[in-house]
């Protein structure tokens, strides 16, 4: 859910409100944790390929949502399985898996702008207390787009360290990384004002 | 009207009017081109004097100077808010009280204008430089500004794409403000300042200007 993997169409999940797939899946994930079970975990994972099917998605959108968690599968799969047995095992990581499936697909079929005015609107019952529901939105909103553009900085720095001979030192790593972040930030602080959003 | 960063006084008694349609600034790194451009819209406040657009103090009633004058920077990543290209032009207009619809239109008529209608849903991080910058203009203009400040809106861009953001800075109906190292960007325009240490030492049609400029930076002056 931290980047947009927005798809656009206009399958049925595509076109439900922003809010109640947000409520469809916080109702999801607690009966998966509630009754987490193999069987729980069966049915909640025919669902989600069901879902998935409906929004319009195949096989290889399916797997490359889950390919992210193959670590932590591969490693706590058999730690579960050696310390409480197959059905504890599959039933954790096998409820893991198919909420972040869940999660995904919302991901896959609603736009940023519709989940942030989604949290725009939960979140204004508390303006009361001094919260800028647009402002919090808007954190929201710039953490997301922080994803890739410090991905790019990393890929970059490193391929600089690479071709300054010092591939193995942290510092020509790290340095670029952090100066290029504040300066980023500090730029965007600025044409953020300059847009006069924050106003 | 005087501007300084700490002890560093980077703009000295400017006296100036801009009325001209096209205004183009330019002058050596560290000239105080980018702060009289900021200046503007009132990212940055006179240490001394005022700044007025429209009557508006720039220091007092920033919002409504920022309604009126839109800005854009050399580095588009620096700009684009939002995971894609329709949703950052949309991001604008969040405050503007616009429905639904109303903000889909205007979003869609802009991306159009700009050739950037069918990349309305691709990832914006992932459009060629060009394409950025072309973004980010749209993203300021779809609030309808007065006046478009840009700048150096063209120093990342290559050939074709730096022709492509000056053809389309051309037709603009706005008034423009362009800070630029590129000189050609300027050829034909109404009005240019040449800033060099903090003071405009030249104000004129664009040849004038440039051939001061050139003569300016020929002379051996630190750039």
């Amino acid at each position: 859910m931290l980047t947009s993997t927005y798809q656009p169409g206009t399958s049925p999940l595509h076109r439900a409100g922003a809010g109640v797939k947000l409520l469809g899946l916080l109702v999801f994930s607690t009966v998966l944790v509630g009754w987490q079970s193999p069987v729980t975990v069966l049915v909640g994972f025919v669902l989600v390929v069901g879902l998935y099917g409906l929004g319009g998605f195949g096989v290889r959108t399916l797997v490359s949502q889950a390919w992210p968690l193959r670590w932590i599968v591969l490693l706590l799969l058999p730690f579960q399985w050696w310390t409480a047995g197959w059905q504890v095992a599959v039933g954790v990581v096998g409820t893991l898996v198919v909420a972040v499936l869940g999660a995904a697909l919302i991901s896959l079929t609603t736009r940023v702008t519709d989940l942030l005015d989604v949290i725009a609107r939960l979140l204004e019952p508390a303006r009361a207390l001094g919260v800028d529901p647009e402002r919090v939105a808007l954190l929201f909103a710039l953490t997301i787009r922080a994803v890739p553009v410090i991905a790019g900085t990393l890929h970059e720095a490193r391929d600089a360290r690479r071709a300054r001979g010092l591939e193995h030192s942290t510092r020509a790593l790290v340095t670029p990384v952090v100066v290029r972040t504040i300066r980023h930030a500090d730029r965007v602080g600025d044409a953020l004002a300059a847009r006069g959003i924050d106003d | 009207m005087s501007h300084r960063y700490g002890d560093r006084e980077v703009l000295k008694d400017i006296d100036l009017s801009l009325v001209e349609d096209r205004i183009g600034v330019i002058g050596a790194n560290g000239s105080g081109k980018s702060t009289l451009a900021r200046l503007l819209n009132g990212l940055v406040v006179p240490s001394t004097g005022r700044v007025l657009v429209d009557g508006m103090d720039t220091a007092r009633d920033g919002a409504g100077v920022r309604r009126k004058v839109a800005f854009v920077f050399s580095d588009p990543d620096a700009q684009i808010v939002m995971p894609t290209v329709a949703e950052d032009v949309a991001f604008s207009l969040r405050r503007h009280g616009l429905g639904k619809a109303q903000v889909a239109e205007r979003v869609a008529e802009i991306l159009a204008r700009f050739g950037l209608g069918g990349h309305a849903d691709h990832p914006a991080h992932l459009l060629s430089s060009g394409q950025k910058q072309l973004l980010a203009l749209a993203s300021v203009l779809v609030t309808e500004p007065e006046v478009l400040v840009c700048d150096e809106p063209t120093t990342l861009l290559d050939l074709r794409n730096s022709r492509q953001v000056s053809a389309l800075l051309e037709g603009l109906p706005q008034r423009v403000v362009l800070v630029t190292h590129d000189l050609e960007l300027l050829r034909g325009w109404q009005r240019v300042l040449v800033i060099d240490e903090g003071r405009v030492v030249a104000d004129s049609p664009a040849a004038q200007s440039i051939g001061h400029y050139q003569a300016l930076m020929g002379a051996g002056r630190p750039c």
